[in-house]
């Protein structure tokens, strides 16, 4: 079997699998993956960039609350249909990302990841800047009756668990195509060496812009489908709190791999679920894991699946 | 046809504020010869290659390759003209196989065609004979075989003009002598650019050389008139030229 074979029978049978344990789990835990499934997206988003490309940004919060606000604030003010809200939010992410792509890979290093923070956190503030439209902290709430798609009403359990499946398919077989692309190659190779990639005749510049873009885009659908499948819109999204979440989460599950991102939000919301009902003093115990983590997995949950196991995981 | 000279260089010229690093180059490179470029330490022919490919902005002068003036053009796209570049200090893409090392090469301009890029770099595997190492990869190859990689890198791309910055550097003497045989077998199809300090390589190798001292070029003429000039001798051995 070849390893591209391999790879779309793996991709497959993972979503085959989220499809079933919808009818296996009790409520609570399907209730629990929807919101995975979702935050998933958004560390796929942010793992393109960073685990692909080799760009480190500190600043995905942005593109997450441009998706949410995108699609939130367009159905609010000005009543559009959820469908037609939900692309307002990707061109909002797609254009913003655009512009902070090309401002800030005018740096590399540590000044990118300054550069996008500073970014993000400017975001946040024209969002608390403009509260009287925007509700500020405090946030607002998308009708019930407006997080309908095409008949179905996205408040409903099962409804919104496999909404949220059909979205992270979706991104989870665009992003495994793409990154076994030509395209996608040329990014690993200006992520291993960026100076060898641009003497061997490639737009190094332009392939970084475009994965910017893309890596936001991704990340903007991702607010975007929160808001609308669990209906709420507010600031503390655009937190830097969310842009140290994605980062977190793909380094526990592996950057560089296409399954990395899903376990590791898996794992991470898990494990602050369960050492909440151990001590209240939860964060200890998640903090300790992650430390063991990064001291004998450093590459991540997948990254050493792929490593010890799976040479061929993608 | 082809121009006489693949490229050319006019009053190239560059300073790092006071010091002037190469100065008013005026240098000619025949299609299809191979061409040597030697000079002690810091004669600036780094400087000056790296003029010629865009890695280094030049101060003043211009740069013709094939009668078109890329002096203006960003480095990738001078290598799309079809100028391949092999790096003084081994680069390649350590992390991923010696076969996508290649294919990088060669997917640049044979785009999409899968089976266009595996021929390739079949081809180009089997020329260099690293053909049964393509599935290694490449950080874990000796640092010889790296040269050899970047060749085939060099290679993978059809290159019209080569320019190998030191690419003996550090081999064995018994891998210099392949890779003399290697180098010569290129100019069916490819001008070849030299940086070498192993004179045996220069002398075997090359049709013409270029001696660059000071940033400016001392000399340049077939390998005899090189060791049989005064001035060369002068600026390697230290004789002073009228003694």
């Amino acid at each position: 079997m070849t390893d591209s074979k391999r790879s779309i029978i793996l991709h497959l049978s993972f979503i085959a699998v989220l499809a079933l344990v919808f009818f296996i789990l009790p409520d609570y835990h399907t209730g629990n993956l929807a919101r995975i499934m979702v935050l998933a997206i958004f560390a796929m988003g942010y793992n393109f960039l960073f685990g692909y490309t080799g760009l480190l940004s500190l600043g995905h919060a942005l593109f997450f609350a441009t998706g949410m606000y995108g699609l939130g604030m367009t159905m609010q003010f000005f009543d559009l249909s959820s469908g037609s809200a939900f692309i307002a939010g990707l061109i909002c992410a797609l254009l913003v990302s655009a512009i902070i792509g090309a401002l800030a890979l005018r740096t590399v290093g540590v000044a990118f990841m300054i550069i996008t923070l500073m970014f993000s956190q400017a975001g946040y503030l024209i969002i608390l800047y403009f509260g009287e439209y925007s509700r500020g902290d405090e946030g607002f709430i998308i009708a019930r009756e407006a997080r309908a798609f095409m008949g179905f009403d996205l408040s409903d359990e099962t409804n919104r668990y496999y909404a949220a499946l059909i979205l992270f398919s979706i991104c989870f077989l665009v992003i495994a195509k793409l990154v076994n692309s030509p395209f996608g190659r040329t990014l690993i190779a200006i992520r291993e060496n960026e100076e060898r990639a641009k003497m061997l005749g490639y737009d190094v510049a332009k392939y970084k812009l475009i994965a910017v873009i893309i890596s936001g885009v991704v990340s903007g659908a991702a607010g975007a489908s929160y808001a609308l499948l669990f209906g709420y819109v507010g600031a503390t999204f655009a937190t830097v709190q969310y842009s140290i979440f994605p980062l977190l989460w793909v380094l526990l599950g592996g950057a560089g791999t296409t399954i990395g991102p899903f376990i590791g939000v898996l794992f991470m919301f898990y494990l602050i679920d369960l050492s909440s009902v151990v001590t209240p003093a939860y964060m200890l115990i998640a903090g300790v894991v992650l430390v063991l983590l990064t001291l004998f997995a450093p590459q991540g949950l997948a990254g050493e699946l792929r490593k010890r196991v799976f040479k061929w995981l993608p | 046809m082809a121009a006489v000279n693949i490229l050319t260089t006019q009053n190239l010229t560059k300073s790092y504020g006071g010091n002037v690093a190469n100065n008013s180059i005026d240098f000619e490179l025949p299609t299809g010869k191979v061409m040597a470029l030697i000079g002690p330490n810091g004669a600036g022919k780094s400087t000056f290659v790296g003029m010629l490919c865009g890695r280094i902005e030049a101060t003043e002068g211009q740069v013709f390759f094939d009668g078109q003036n890329i002096s203006k053009l960003p480095a990738h796209e001078r290598i799309a003209l079809g100028i391949a570049y092999t790096f003084q200090i081994t680069s390649v893409f350590s992390g991923l196989t010696l076969h996508e090392n290649v294919a990088l090469a060669a997917r640049r301009y044979l785009g999409k065609d899968t089976e266009a890029v595996e021929a390739k770099v079949a081809a180009v595997l089997q020329r260099v004979g690293l053909s049964d190492r393509a599935q290694q990869i490449a950080g874990d190859l000796s640092y010889g075989h790296q040269r050899i990689l970047e060749i085939a890198m060099g290679l993978a791309q059809d290159p019209r003009l080569f320019i190998l910055d030191e690419p003996t550097q550090g081999l064995a003497e018994t891998e210099v002598q392949d890779f003399i045989k290697l180098i010569r077998s290129f100019t069916d199809k490819t001008t070849i650019l030299l940086i070498e300090h192993n004179m045996d390589v220069v002398m075997n190798a090359a049709d013409y050389i270029t001696v660059l001292n000071f940033g400016e070029i001392l000399a340049a003429g077939t390998p005899q008139e090189i060791s049989a000039n005064a001035a060369v001798q002068a600026a390697y051995l230290g004789t002073d030229p009228d003694a």
